[in-house]
């Protein structure tokens, strides 16, 4: 992930990255064209969508809910595709 | 003791490459060096199979396949036919052929001495299978003296360590060559 | 320490065994299936305490080899001819990923036509993947050098794989007499495998990432540098090996026979070597004043040991048993360009392919060759 990235590149034998979760620090949201929205009122609670997500930027929240990190969505559109009862609708990026 | 490179013909299956084996053992156990090595062949039975044991007071470097042998054991005289079993040897070599007829009728182009002797009634005798291949060193220790008998049945027993029924017979058969020759 | 008559391909088993793998993948393909098939009947017996993974394939193999190493334990395999051919893409990412796997190469023909017979091109063409290759030429040397490739391959300042080339059946098929070391021996000599790196649940890491354009050349050049360090090291683990075992292989990278005064000199690697030994003592005993270099070491190349082997030559005749298809002998590129500012007049013949004996001829006439102003060639 190094070509835009100004930090430093650690040259490891191997290059092998020491430190786990290094891919957190790319906040790949940024790549997003289309921004899944997820209406609560008609999530059912299933959990299709926070399985399929290929980046597991859908989370489940201390009431249940499940919220999409924007940090990491790609917007692949998975999530809306498979979800079961039309909860979650693909609106164009704003930007 | 200058190298002295032995060949031995067999069937696949006759155990000529095991005989090559133990010869060398034999060998190291009369403490010299020794190489043994098999023709590389696409192994099938039935099919004519060399197998080469080379012998010496010093390390053996030499890694070429044997083209000039001292010695030839020939474990089935039905090779004869479609295998020139004289190929190479040394006119001052020893070819020895399992066989119940007199050397003096055996034809081979060749200088070397011809030996005959029926390993395959010996086996036949003690062992009841014709299995000549670790036999027939008996009789190569007696005619050639390269190496002893006493080191034949160390290396016999090392081979079936896990058969010691099998090494008894094999080195009563080995035994019994050998005392043809040297009674 | 025992002395035994034994085939080479069980001695390196037994080699093997005594430097403690704990995984051994593997896929049978002769002429190298008796190493492993020994190491079977050794796991199966209890007398080594391993894992043998039956794969699928060579690929297989060589990635289940990688998996297991990164995991961090010592790993062996062993594979020939079209078997290293199907390694051929996890090398690099063995390398790579800088696990200092050990693999024997039990050398044979590549197919086609089919032949199941020694020559060096199996491993000679993955000579660029970055493992470190030894070759030997007797089952001594075999037993020997795979307890010092361990040590070599291990230390943290060159942690490479390596790749130990014995001639497939010309060696691996060959019983003769091989000194076995005692368990404690190799114990005092090889420490137990710690891991540089591995993978661990308890302090993840990530192992095999990208690398972009920024950083890939970086890389390469630390794997190139680890190489040249291994130089050292190989002759390092083998003088530490002489001392300690009471055999020497010349410097580890080449072994230099009847060199002293030498007018004229033939090169190779493997078991011609053994056979062009005699060739040189009866032309010796000619008075013809000849000599030998083995080469050991192909990865990494001993360039300024050959320069100063050869310095008071006038003729060396490298032998190749592999050809690289439209140039020439790839040993013949390497020594050529390491002797490029040498007045050294080399020439070069291809012998022994698919099993095509090399004999005392061969190799008299290819010794004599510069001697008498003839031209190399491939020797039939």
């Amino acid at each position: 992930m190094a070509e835009k990235n100004t930090k430093k590149i650690e040259f490891t034998l191997g290059a092998v990255i020491r430190e786990p979760g290094s891919t957190i620090k790319n906040k790949t949201g940024g790549w997003r064209a289309m921004r899944p929205v997820l209406d609560q009122s008609k999530c059912v609670r299933c959990g299709t969508c926070w399985m399929y997500c290929p980046e597991g930027a859908i989370k489940k929240d201390e009431k249940g809910n499940f919220v999409i990190d924007y940090d990491y969505c790609k917007g692949c559109g998975i999530c809306a595709n498979e979800c079961p009862v039309k909860a979650i609708k693909m609106e164009l990026e704003k930007k | 003791m200058p190298l002295k490179e032995i060949r031995i013909h067999g069937r696949g299956g006759q155990g000529a490459v095991t005989a090559s084996e133990v010869l060398a053992v034999a060998a190291f156990y009369d403490g010299k060096y020794c190489q043994a090595f098999p023709s590389f062949g696409v192994e099938r039975r039935g099919a004519p199979v060399e197998a080469f044991t080379r012998i010496a007071d010093e390390p053996i470097n030499i890694r070429e396949h044997v083209y000039e042998p001292d010695y030839v054991i020939l474990l089935d005289p039905t090779l004869l036919s479609s295998v020139d079993v004289a190929r190479g040897v040394k006119d001052s070599g020893i070819i020895i052929i399992n066989s119940n007829r007199p050397a003096s009728e055996f034809r081979l182009n060749t200088k070397a001495k011809i030996e005959t002797i029926d390993m395959t009634a010996a086996a036949m005798e003690i062992i009841g299978k014709p299995f000549v291949n670790i036999a027939s060193l008996g009789a190569f220790a007696a005619i050639t003296a390269e190496i002893t008998l006493e080191s034949v049945f160390k290396a016999i027993d090392q081979e079936f360590a896990h058969k010691k029924a099998v090494a008894e017979l094999n080195k009563k058969a080995a035994e019994k060559l050998y005392k043809m020759f040297r009674g | 320490m025992p002395e035994i008559v034994v085939e080479a391909s069980r001695a390196m088993a037994l080699g093997v065994k005594l430097c403690k793998p704990k995984v051994i993948p593997m896929y049978p393909i002769t002429p190298q299936t008796h190493i492993v098939e020994a190491l079977a009947e050794m796991i199966n017996n209890g007398e080594l305490q391993a894992e043998m993974i039956h794969v699928e394939s060579e690929h297989s193999a060589c990635s289940a080899l990688l998996g297991a190493q990164a995991a961090g334990v010592r790993t062996f395999s062993a594979t020939s001819s079209q078997g290293l051919a199907l390694m051929y893409e996890i090398l690099p990412i063995i390398s790579g990923n800088r696990m200092p796997c050990v693999m024997a190469v039990a050398n044979r023909a590549l197919s086609a036509p089919i032949s199941i017979w020694n020559d060096h091109s199996d491993a000679v063409s993955a000579r660029d993947q970055g493992w470190i290759q030894l070759w030997v030429e007797s089952t001594q040397e075999a037993i020997d050098t795979t307890i010092q490739l361990y040590k070599i391959c291990e230390d943290h300042s060159v942690l490479l794989p390596g790749m130990l080339c014995l001639d497939g059946f010309t060696l691996s098929h060959v019983y003769e007499r091989a000194i076995v070391p005692e368990q404690e021996q190799v114990d005092a000599f090889l420490p137990e495998y710690k891991p540089y790196i591995k993978l661990d649940p308890e302090k993840p890491i990530t192992m095999g990432p990208i690398a972009f354009p920024n950083s890939f050349m970086e890389f390469k050049k630390m794997q190139h540098e680890a190489m040249l360090q291994a130089l050292k090291v190989i002759k390092n683990v083998h003088d530490e090996f002489a001392k300690q075992f009471g055999r020497a292989y010349g410097d580890g990278l080449l072994e230099l026979y009847r060199m002293e005064d030498a007018e004229y000199a033939l090169m190779g690697m493997g078991t011609l070597v053994g056979t062009a030994r005699v060739v040189v003592d009866k032309l010796r005993e000619e008075g013809q004043k000849v000599g030998l270099i083995k080469l050991r070491s192909l990865r990494p190349f001993p360039k300024g040991e050959l320069i100063n082997a050869t310095k008071n030559l006038q003729g060396l005749t490298v032998i190749d048993r592999h050809i690289s298809l439209g140039y020439e002998g790839p040993l013949f590129s390497d020594v050529r360009s390491a002797l490029f500012e040498s007045d050294i007049r080399i020439n070069n013949f291809i012998a022994g392919l698919g099993g095509r004996d090399i004999t005392q001829k061969h190799l008299r006439k290819a010794l004599l060759s510069l001697k008498e102003r003839r031209e190399g060639g491939w020797l039939l």
